[in-house]
């Protein structure tokens, strides 16, 4: 009998050494990570909205909060951003596969030319260049007032001039590993360029357009410093901006309405990354940074 | 543009063309008509009204724009063209031309004070200084607001009632009402009531009627019910291109830097646009107040963007060893929960922790420090800390991610060699996991670090980029990084300075370059991708 307590006790204690440990790191880790995230739910479901009234987590759960931002402004801001956000992501991911499909398929004087200047290009954000952005959209405005300051299709149009720069490279590796045969036999067929690119080559890449497209997204989501020079009046703001604007200097007093908000405009991104994961994870490895 | 595609026999691809031209004939074609349509369309409309507002910049760089995209799509060649132009079109015009536009605007003194033109300069001067003409009466005057919503004064010229706006100088209205001395109707127009004038009272203190002759003046009005006649103090001589001061004789000169200065060096207050040479960038080291501040972010920023890296890449590390183990349990579960901070929007983020930080109500100092009021986002190096921390927690998912995924790729028998010669676990860490870690791992390291250097999200959401600065004529702060400072000098200072803004923006632009051609350089990441 003895002797058997004591194996497994030296089992157990083997155990506990080599993996036992590691669940209660794993449980630190998460409470850690999930921490912010439940606080914020839990502050989006009080009554009184304060900050301090948001201390005591699930202390109460109404949907006050939620009902006064929805007398905001804040529908109309979620709207702006889906339509600016989905726009631009379909853009990137036509402009970027187009761009990356010529590389891939076609071999034309000076290519490696502008595969190497489309990477310097990459390397310095566009956001940078905010100054000049603004000053520019100033005087398209007087010209075009659709391109100017103050428009949602002007705000596009600047964050397509990001669209070659960040992820044709993504699509362009995945594009070269996509068997030429298929395009070939294609051809044979009958099919020219653009029906194998929208027919076959877009088809087969959907994971990784999605991803680039969901990227995108996300991008055009948290961007602060572009849209916030671009957009001017309240009705055509983004969720960032407008949110932004919405609690500096109020930070106490609408600290539950900022909580809804988060987490309304937040839920969506959080099930697509989660849905999305492995292709995202692929992704990361070979070279995209979320921006 | 050398994008002709060239006919190789070996080349995969037919690029002669085979389709016959029978078969374009299909919807794709149709499509491409119509799309084509609508973007001459749109040209021919640019081309039109930039003429008309005479911004000949934007007309050529229009008609470039249109011959280019034209040649490329009717064009039987060209095919690489057909599929890199949309791309490149917008890259051209948001990206490259605003780089350069960039590096233009950092050798000028555009800003506040220096927007236009030398013209527009003289005509802005010439209507701001202006005197009451002494020995005129008070008129009684009416705020009116024509039926096209524009807005006008109506005053009573010894008994008889005179109308007009910006735009349309003084008429007689005749039939206007007027009763004890104050005007109470006008036909055409509306007459303001005391309310709606204190609501538009910008507008109204500025606005000025004029008599259809510029040497008689104009009327202004500081109350909304008198009027007084004004007369521009200034008069310009195009021979000497000099602005003189009627009443004091004071003479005003270009002085080379874009000003009206007199020479006891007093200046007028509006400015035009000239280029500056290196004044910029030298200030940014040399002038004594904006130095200082200047060089303290720079210093912040490489150490955020180190720190940054370093701390999320280790915990993130040290999760993965963690948890990379065959026999953990639920694994995918931890990895889904661990990536939470990575899927939530990086704004919101900010903002959340800039709440769980706040000194008097947040849930750090309130819940788990019982009450203890510990400035974190108010003393500088505590914020300082608090960036980092709020850093370490957006971005330690991202490293666990990347270094789960190059871990796997480490083969075993590494290890089982490893243990065989007697290694301990710390030996075969340093040995054999950093290192080979190191290879893939390296080049995402530079970039982050890159994203870092400018992640201006961050810094913004969480401290603003204060606490400021004592004293700094633009409001920076302690954990401003050098993006932040740009923005704070280009757009939230009281003046405006956009040519100090773009040449930061320029030495940022130098600075990033210089890290990722080193990382590149380093990982020879160049010749895998091409």
């Amino acid at each position: 009998m003895a002797v058997v307590t004591s194996a497994t006790e030296v089992r157990g204690k083997r155990w506990w050494r080599e993996v036992g440990w590691r669940y209660p790191v794993a449980a630190v880790a998460i409470v850690y990570a999930a921490f912010p995230i439940v606080y914020i739910l839990s502050a989006s479901l009080s009554d009184r909205g304060t900050l301090t009234g948001s201390n005591r987590l699930f202390a109460e759960v109404s949907t006050s909060q939620y009902e006064q931002l929805l007398a905001t402004m804040f529908p109309t801001w979620v709207a702006n951003t889906l339509f600016i956000g989905g726009v631009t992501a379909v853009g990137v991911v036509l402009m970027g596969g187009a761009a990356a499909y010529a590389f891939s398929r076609f071999r034309f004087a000076g290519r490696r030319q502008w595969l190497t200047g489309l990477l310097l290009v990459q390397m310095f954000p566009q956001m940078l260049a905010f100054v000049a952005i603004f000053l520019l959209l100033l005087s398209l405005r007087d010209v075009v007032p659709v391109l100017g300051l103050n428009s949602q299709v002007g705000l596009i149009a600047v964050y397509l001039g990001g669209a070659l720069g960040t992820n044709t490279f993504l699509m362009y590796g995945f594009f070269n590993s996509v068997p030429k045969e298929l395009d070939e036999a294609a051809k044979i067929d009958g099919a020219g360029h653009a029906r194998v690119f929208f027919t076959i080559i877009l088809r087969l890449a959907a994971p990784i357009l999605a991803v680039v497209g969901l990227l995108s997204f996300v991008a055009t989501f948290s961007d602060y410093i572009i849209a916030g020079i671009v957009l001017q009046s309240q009705d055509r703001l983004t969720v960032a901006v407008g949110l932004y604007q919405f609690i500096s200097g109020q930070f106490d007093a609408r600290w539950g309405i900022f909580a809804a908000g988060a987490v309304i405009s937040a839920i969506p991104v959080l099930l697509l990354f989660l849905f999305l994961q492995r292709y995202i994870v692929g992704g990361l490895t070979s070279g995209s940074v979320k921006g | 543009m050398s994008l002709r595609t060239e006919n190789k026999p070996t080349s995969t691809v037919d690029v002669r063309g085979s389709t016959s031209h029978a078969r374009e004939m299909n919807k794709f074609f149709f499509v491409k008509l119509v799309l084509m349509a609508l973007v001459n369309a749109f040209g021919l409309f640019v081309l039109y009204s930039s003429w008309q507002v005479g911004h000949w910049g934007m007309l050529a760089a229009m008609v470039v724009l249109l011959v280019v995209v034209n040649w490329a799509y009717f064009s039987k060649r060209m095919l690489a063209a057909k599929f890199l132009v949309p791309g490149l079109v917008f890259l051209c015009v948001y990206q490259l031309f605003t780089m350069a536009y960039t590096g233009y605007v950092a050798f000028t003194n555009y800003g506040t004070g220096h927007i236009g033109t030398k013209e527009a300069a003289i005509e802005a001067n010439l209507a701001q200084n202006e005197h009451r003409v002494e020995g005129t009466p008070a008129y009684p005057l009416a705020v009116v607001s024509s039926d096209d919503e524009q807005l006008g004064f109506a005053i009573l010229d010894d008994g008889a009632v005179l109308v007009g706006t910006s735009d349309s100088p003084f008429q007689p209205a005749p039939e206007a009402t007027v009763a004890d001395g104050a005007i109470t109707a006008v036909p055409g127009y509306e007459v303001l009531t005391f309310e709606e004038i204190l609501q538009q009272q910008e507008e109204i203190t500025t606005l000025r009627v004029g008599f259809g002759d510029a040497e008689q003046g104009s009327i202004r009005t500081q109350t909304g019910s008198t009027g007084f006649l004004y007369q521009p103090s200034l008069s310009y001589d195009e021979a000497t291109g000099a602005l003189t001061d009627t009443t004091t004789g004071v003479v005003y000169r270009d002085n080379g830097e874009g000003m009206f200065a007199a020479d006891d060096g007093s200046t007028l207050r509006v400015g035009w646009r000239v280029p500056v040479g290196f004044d910029n960038f030298t200030r940014m080291f040399t002038d004594a107040r904006l130095s200082g501040p200047f060089l303290q972010v720079l210093v912040w920023t490489f150490a955020f963007g180190f720190l940054s890296v370093a701390t999320t890449f280790f915990l993130g590390l040290f999760f993965a060893i963690v948890f990379n183990h065959p026999r953990v349990r639920g694994r995918k579960v931890i990895r889904s929960l661990l990536i939470l901070p990575y899927a939530f929007p990086g704004f919101l983020s900010g903002l959340v922790w800039a709440g769980l930080l706040n000194r008097r109500f947040g849930f750090i100092n309130q819940v788990l420090l019982g009450g203890a009021e510990i400035p974190w986002l108010t003393d500088a190096w505590l914020a300082r800390l608090s960036v980092i921390g709020v850093n370490l927690w957006l971005g330690f998912p991202y490293m666990f991610l990347i270094t789960t995924g190059a871990l796997q790729a480490i083969s075993s028998d590494m290890y089982e060699a490893a243990r065989l010669d007697g290694a301990r676990v710390w030996r075969m860490f340093r040995s054999i996991t950093l290192p080979l870690l190191m290879i893939s791992v390296a080049p995402l390291l530079i970039a982050s670090f890159a994203f870092n250097f400018n992640n201006f999200n961050l810094i913004y959401f969480v401290t603003e980029g204060g606490p400021n600065f004592p004293g700094s004529p633009i409001a920076v702060g302690a954990t401003d990084i050098l993006i932040s400072m740009v923005y704070a000098v280009a757009i939230e200072s009281g003046s405006t300075q956009y040519g100090l803004a773009s040449a930061m923006s320029i030495l940022i632009f130098l600075m990033v370059g210089l890290i990722s051609w080193l990382g590149f350089r380093q990982t020879r990441k160049l010749e895998e991708v091409l």
